[in-house]
């Protein structure tokens, strides 16, 4: 099963160390395999449950963001993650 | 970005005194401000903002590397530097590992495209090994100047 979907960082601090914890804490709660896409004038991929890789992205505020995920739990994990970078990190 | 246009040479420290976690957190930033990239009377304020930081979620990502960093009103202009240590400090890493090298950084806190840009520059230079293993045997300031410039150039 795969699912793909994609969404805007629009939290003001962008991907910073305490989002991308969060964002890799949630992934990796999830068997799919998680892939980030970052769309923009500098495109790149990450591992979605690499702190490291997803830190390297460093996706600032309004840049779109495509999450795949493949695997059983696609759906879920698409829809969450999704939530998550929609809800700001619970950041402003 | 490059490394070079934030790490402060002056302010590398190829061999840390200190060799608790705060206490190096303390070292660096004082590190920082004897070479003028931070005002003296902000040092306290600087490092207990980066403990805090800290306390909150452990910037040591494994791997022996840790890369403490704090956005701060009191920094007029991006700042940062290295530290190695001889005999490892406990930062409470992801992977419970001691960390050996220190990547310290500073930003002011109303320029966060600036930061992320600094944390990618950081970031991929620490996720390479040879880059790791270099820094980690890299036993003078000039050494760790030179292995800078060259993941500057991209060697």
């Amino acid at each position: 099963m795969t699912a793909s979907k994609e969404v805007v960082i629009s939290n003001v601090h962008g991907l910073h160390t305490r989002p991308v914890m969060k964002f890799v804490d949630m992934a990796s709660q999830f068997a799919s395999e998680i892939k980030v896409h970052k769309g923009g004038a500098e495109p790149a991929d990450a591992d979605g449950k690499s702190v490291m890789q997803m830190i390297i992205l460093a996706a600032e505020a309004g840049t779109p963001l495509r999450i795949d995920a493949e695997g059983e739990d696609a759906d879920q994990a698409v829809e969450q993650l999704v939530a998550l970078v929609e809800s700001k990190f619970g950041e402003d | 970005m490059k490394l070079s246009e934030f790490i402060v040479p002056e302010a590398i420290i190829p061999a840390l005194e200190s060799t608790e976690r705060d206490a190096v957190l303390r070292e660096m930033v004082s590190s920082l401000a004897d070479a003028g990239a931070l005002p003296r009377e902000a040092i306290d304020e600087v490092v207990a903002a980066i403990i805090k930081r800290e306390q909150n979620g452990s910037t040591g990502f494994g791997k022996g590397v840790a890369v403490p960093h704090v956005k701060h009103p009191k920094v007029k202009k991006m700042a940062g530097t290295v530290g190695r240590s001889e005999t490892g400090i406990d930062f409470a890493a992801l992977d419970h590992q001691p960390v050996y090298s220190v990547v310290l950084l500073l930003s002011p806190d109303n320029q966060p495209q600036q930061h992320l840009q600094a944390m990618n520059i950081i970031f991929s230079s620490l996720q390479k090994d040879m880059f790791r293993r270099f820094l980690r045997q890299s036993t003078t300031r000039q050494a760790i100047q030179e292995l800078l410039e060259e993941a500057d150039q991209g060697k």
